[in-house]
């Protein structure tokens, strides 16, 4: 019960995109068609999947305080917490690597549909955040942080999806020249945030 | 108020440096805007305009880790081999941002604290590493400092104008670093102590962020046409 809260909570409460602008960056630029949004959005939910998990280990076996003392007792008031943000990042970037040359060995078809995203992954503030939010909210367990980084990556193919969605039927309609792109896309946002405020408070 | 300061800096540079040098500093405030029309580095420009007080102090370490990230990638940039720079980057961008966080953890951490994980995102800001890949890694140290100060200082009056607008009409109140939160209007006026005035609560919460700055949008592509984009 504990990892569906954590998961809903993910993708409608906490939305990567709505509640906290990130990955904000790839979400305007990568969305003027549903097909390569549903890719980047896949691509980010495979990603954080697998590199919130890893930055857990890490976290709570290298960085945190007293995290050494498995190694020798000694070490039990170390405190590596200051590196967190250079090895986070550096994690993330060796993994993107890592996966996009694993996907592309064994699964050749899935790498068609995600090559290209794969490498802008890197630097999309939702993976990062995702990471940080993990360390701000010291998950209990593995499998709670990995279902956080799961859920958030959802919310995030969620909301990119539908603003593709949405600016694909726009071309069709009259908007104000100044507005066109970049501004109606940024407004549409605005209020599917305030829909999707509706969801908070839904205790699971 | 922002833009006083930004036309200050212009012309003291502008006895100095060339044309071309100028256009790098006053670009990016308008024509080649970084939030409006680069579409850089909006993550953590919205998420933390709630008060004027955390837009100052994220814009002052954005122009502190640009400067440093785009002088040394610039320094570097003859050094580097083309496949590595990505996690060059990452690493240079990543130390300056330890080193922002460790200070306003030891000087402001009430602001810390409020700005949480934003400061650590400033790493992954597409606009640092957007300049650092599109200019830096191609020209010389002193341009690319120009350049930082230019993009630094349009993300700047960005952040500003958005945070003032929401907390004026969020709060009633504007908060100065050092000085608190400044009220304007009489206590007296709230409705909560009998009087016919309520703050607007929606302005604080995350969506209005993104309205604004779609509303400043418009303004601007409205006073100029050359940014309006195809449908």
């Amino acid at each position: 019960m504990e990892y569906l809260s954590i998961f809903v909570k993910g993708i409608f409460i906490e939305n990567m995109i709505f509640a906290y602008f990130l990955g904000m960056c790839s979400y305007l630029a990568v969305s003027k068609t549903v097909k390569t949004a549903n890719g980047l959005g896949l691509a980010v939910i495979f990603v954080l999947g697998i590199t919130v998990p890893i930055n857990y280990l890490l976290e709570n076996y290298v960085l945190k305080e007293g995290a050494l003392a498995w190694l020798n007792p000694e070490y039990a008031n170390v405190d590596l917490s200051f590196l967190s943000f250079i090895m986070f990042i550096a994690v993330i970037a060796s993994m993107v690597q890592l996966v996009e040359m694993i996907v592309e060995k064994f699964a050749p078809a899935l790498y068609g549909a995600l090559g290209i995203f794969l490498p802008l992954i890197a630097v999309n503030c939702s993976i990062l955040g995702g990471a940080l939010f993990m360390q701000d909210r010291q998950y209990p367990s593995i499998g709670e942080a990995t279902v956080f980084g799961l859920g958030s990556g959802v919310g995030w193919w969620l909301a990119i999806v539908a603003i593709a969605a949405i600016r694909e039927k726009i071309r069709y309609s009259h908007v104000p020249a100044p507005l066109r792109g970049l501004g109606i896309t940024f407004i549409i946002t605005g209020l599917m945030g305030i829909a999707f405020m509706s969801f908070m408070g839904i205790e699971i | 108020m922002s833009t006083d300061t930004n036309s200050a800096v212009e012309t003291k540079r502008e006895s100095l440096f060339s044309k071309k040098n100028r256009k790098l500093l006053k670009d990016p405030l308008d024509d080649s805007n970084p939030i409006t029309v680069q579409v850089l580095g909006i993550c953590s420009a919205l998420a933390i305009t709630v008060q004027l007080q955390q837009a100052v102090i994220m814009s002052l370490s954005v122009l502190f880790v640009m400067i440093g990230g785009n002088v040394i990638i610039s320094l570097l940039r003859n050094m580097v081999p083309d496949r590595i720079r990505i996690i060059v980057q990452l690493v240079v961008v990543a130390s300056l941002v330890i080193i922002v966080d460790q200070v306003l953890k030891a000087f402001q951490p009430d602001i810390s604290e409020k700005l949480s994980v934003f400061v650590g995102l400033i790493i992954t800001n597409c606009i640092i590493m957007g300049r650092l890949e599109a200019f830096a890694l191609g020209n010389k140290p002193g341009p690319a400092l120009l350049d930082a100060i230019g993009n630094a200082m349009g993300y700047a009056w960005i952040l500003l104008v958005v945070s003032i607008v929401r907390e004026i009409f969020g709060s009633g109140a504007i908060s100065l670093p050092g000085m608190g939160q400044v009220k304007f209007l009489p206590t007296s006026w709230f409705i909560s102590e009998g009087g016919f005035y309520e703050n607007n609560n929606l302005m604080i919460l995350p969506p209005m962020a993104l309205i604004t700055v779609g509303l400043i949008i418009w303004i601007q592509r409205s006073r100029n046409e050359a940014l309006i984009e195809e449908n």
